[in-house]
């Protein structure tokens, strides 16, 4: 074919087995990573008697219930310690490798696919999760479904999709030190909106995405979803093989070699075409932190919230109040005015390496004047935090380390805010009640978290990291 | 999976942007196995307070509302998590349509799989239909799917859907079943893709790797 393709079509072509009429394409999935919220699913294979189609290409983690604190294995609420057993069970009947409590390998689905090289460019990877858009930081194209397609996708290894939409945004020139992946996420949907990349494939280019670690690329595209995106991808460079290149269930070899050759093919050609084309100038882009309870209600932190007497739009000035309300701010008030509770450093989306590094750096010597929680992405990310001493930099500050999970971003572990309290977290979801019925979260980066650890108040984080290494 | 083409019935308003799976249905009851109904815990902090009484200035809660099985929400419906369960409280609930000006991808996707049509409107005709909601408490509106019209007492309405979902709807399909006719042409492009991508296949996964 010698017309231009994306990224995205070329991934769709390679694994379209059929297209309906109507335009929906029977797709082969590569990947499918399940959870203990996937047990719907397995109850549908079982009212039906059927079997997993490929459990080798199936791959099972305890994440979202598990506890983060004490002996993880002995699981004091029956009802939690039911959903981990149900996953292990589950798996067990249907041989399918499960990451599961006291793995070395366990931790969050969207940290452990990619760390293990299961998560490769080029590969559909579907997952009962909505921030299953984290895996197309590596250049894959990875989306969440519902328990019906995941069902679907266990019996038959395939998935019933209509190609979406094409959209890029490219962030040009360089982010200035002290604003993080998570801050030009923030950035690109409180610019285009909760529901600006619906529909749509959202793939990230430009300069400032480049430069980003592939630990900032998984954050940008663990947020995609909070745009809407369908999925969120960046084209695999030098970069993404380099990261690669010796994990675990990666290819080696000649076969890795072979591998890297199609790789390098995927990237989208020079004149293919958008459906959506959006800019974006990195250098415009300061530290963010939300202030409401969707992720697009974003402001730089030397911003005020909005007033809601100010709106003309009376829809829209309803929707300031209601969300005001809610976190508990007065009208008008200056970000950096807006005092904490609690922090938490963890999720999909802000759990890794670099992360815990970032937070690190801000609150080494330094101490938290807020409780806290501090949760490693994985069981190998924790021991390669605890080999660099940032475990002690975190407890040093007061925080407390835990063990990894979906932990305090969703709250069904018993991680929560306590009603009222208000947490500036590193999670992607600042929905009412999201961390705890009652709970009030702002968003931000690892190092944002820190610093607002360390004043007990939101604040830029650039005045701390003067003298340090970031 | 049961066939959807028209459905008259009261609409109730929800004049509420971004309202997200996890106000559908919180996390905390996620737990809960299919059989267990899903109905009462609908919007259940939106609906009940802290001491688990209905908060009566809650549209749902209105006895004009209560039986609706229409929903006119506001932007980007059902976005965030993806959870199917927020789809099985709409259902339980007797709601079988929700009428708004965009939706989460995979709520509308979820909701195609139980029977319950997500339409889209223009905000302008959304404000219309939320307004006229509010000004006739409890009136009914007739959303048709093959016409792809909402009626609403003399207006009729246009409303737009992913063509692929729509014939879902209509045809009240089993994916399963459906894919069952394609099982050779899956088997086929298996086989070939082994060729074409070697490296695909994950190395084999073994506890004693690190």
């Amino acid at each position: 074919m010698d017309e231009e393709r994306t990224l995205l079509d070329k991934v769709w072509a390679a694994h379209e087995i059929a297209r309906r009429e109507d335009g929906e394409s029977l797709l082969w999935v590569d990947r499918h990573f399940v959870h203990e919220g996937s047990f719907h699913a397995f109850s549908r294979l079982a009212e039906r008697g059927a079997n997993v189609a490929e459990p080798g290409l199936t791959f099972g983690v305890a994440d979202h219930y598990v506890p983060t604190r004490g002996v993880r294995r002995d699981i004091t609420n029956p009802e939690i310690a039911h959903m981990v057993r149900q996953l292990e069970e589950n798996l067990a009947k249907h041989g399918i490798v499960l990451f599961g409590l006291g793995d070395p390998r366990q931790g969050i689905v969207h940290v452990v696919g990619p760390e293990q090289g299961l998560t490769l460019p080029g590969l559909i990877i579907v997952c009962g999760d909505s921030h299953t858009s984290t895996h197309g930081a590596l250049g894959a194209c990875a989306f969440g479904i519902g328990a019906s397609q995941v069902a679907h996708v266990l019996m038959t290894q395939t998935i019933w999709q209509r190609k979406p939409g094409r959209m890029r945004v490219t962030v040009h020139g360089e982010a200035a030190v002290g604003v993080a992946a998570k801050d030009i996420v923030l950035a690109i949907i409180a610019r285009i909106g909760a529901d600006g990349a619906t529909g749509h494939a959202l793939e990230f280019a430009g300069s400032a995405i480049r430069d980003l670690s592939i630990e900032g690329r998984l954050t940008l595209c663990n947020m995609a979803i909070e745009a809407g995106a369908r999925c969120g991808m960046v084209a695999p460079d030098e970069k993404t093989f380099a990261w690669l290149k010796g994990r675990p269930c990666a290819p080696e070899g000649v076969e890795f070699e072979r591998a890297v050759e199609d790789w390098s093919a995927l990237a989208t050609d020079g004149g293919a075409p958008f459906d959506l084309d959006v800019h974006l100038d990195a250098a415009t882009i300061a530290p963010i932190v939300t202030w409401g309870t969707s992720p697009e209600d974003a402001l730089p932190i030397d911003a005020s919230v909005p007033d809601p007497t100010r709106e003309i739009d009376m829809a829209r000035a309803k929707y300031l109040r209601d969300a005001l309300d809610y976190m508990g701010i007065a009208p008008g008030s200056r970000l950096t005015d807006i005092v904490i509770d609690r922090v938490f450093i963890g999720s999909c989306t802000n759990s890794r390496i670099e992360d815990l590094r970032a937070a690190a750096a801000v609150l080494a010597g330094r101490t938290s004047k807020v409780p806290g929680l501090v949760s490693a992405g994985s069981a190998r990310i924790k021991r390669q935090a605890e080999e660099e001493g940032l475990d002690r930099i975190f407890r040093d500050a007061g925080l407390e380390w835990g063990g990894p999970g979906c932990s305090m971003c969703v709250g069904i572990n018993g991680d929560i805010v306590p009603p009222g309290e208000r947490c500036a977290s590193t999670t992607n979801r600042n929905f009412r009640g999201r961390q705890g019925p009652g709970a009030r979260t702002h968003l931000m980066s690892p190092a944002m978290v820190a610093a607002a650890a360390v004043t007990g108040h939101l604040t830029d984080v650039r005045p701390f990291l003067s003298g340090r290494k970031v | 999976m049961e066939k959807f083409t028209r459905l008259t019935a009261t609409a109730c308003p929800l004049d509420v942007a971004n309202l997200n799976t996890d106000q559908l249905i919180p996390a905390r009851y996620l737990k809960l196995p299919r059989s267990a109904g899903f109905a009462k815990v609908l919007l259940y902090d939106l609906r009940f307070g802290d001491d688990g009484h209905e908060r009566p200035e809650f549209p749902l809660n209105r006895p004009t509302w209560r039986g609706a099985k229409i929903i006119v929400g506001g932007r980007n419906f059902g976005c965030g998590s993806s959870r199917e369960a927020a789809v099985y409280a709409l259902r339980d609930y007797g709601i079988g349509c929700v009428i708004a000006p965009s939706f989460g991808d995979i709520f509308a996707g979820n909701a195609a799989q139980n029977a319950v049509l997500t339409a889209i409107v223009s905000d302008a005709d959304a404000a219309e239909l939320m307004a006229a909601l509010v000004a006739k408490p409890g009136l009914e509106l007739t959303v048709d799917l093959e016409q792809l019209t909402i009626e609403c007492r003399s207006r009729t309405f246009g409303f737009a859907i992913d063509p692929v979902r729509r014939t879902r709807l209509l045809n009240g399909w089993d994916d399963i079943a459906l894919t069952g006719s394609y099982r050779d042409r899956i088997a086929a492009f298996k086989a070939d893709d082994r060729i074409r991508r070697p490296w695909a296949a994950p190395r084999s996964v073994h506890e004693d790797r690190e």
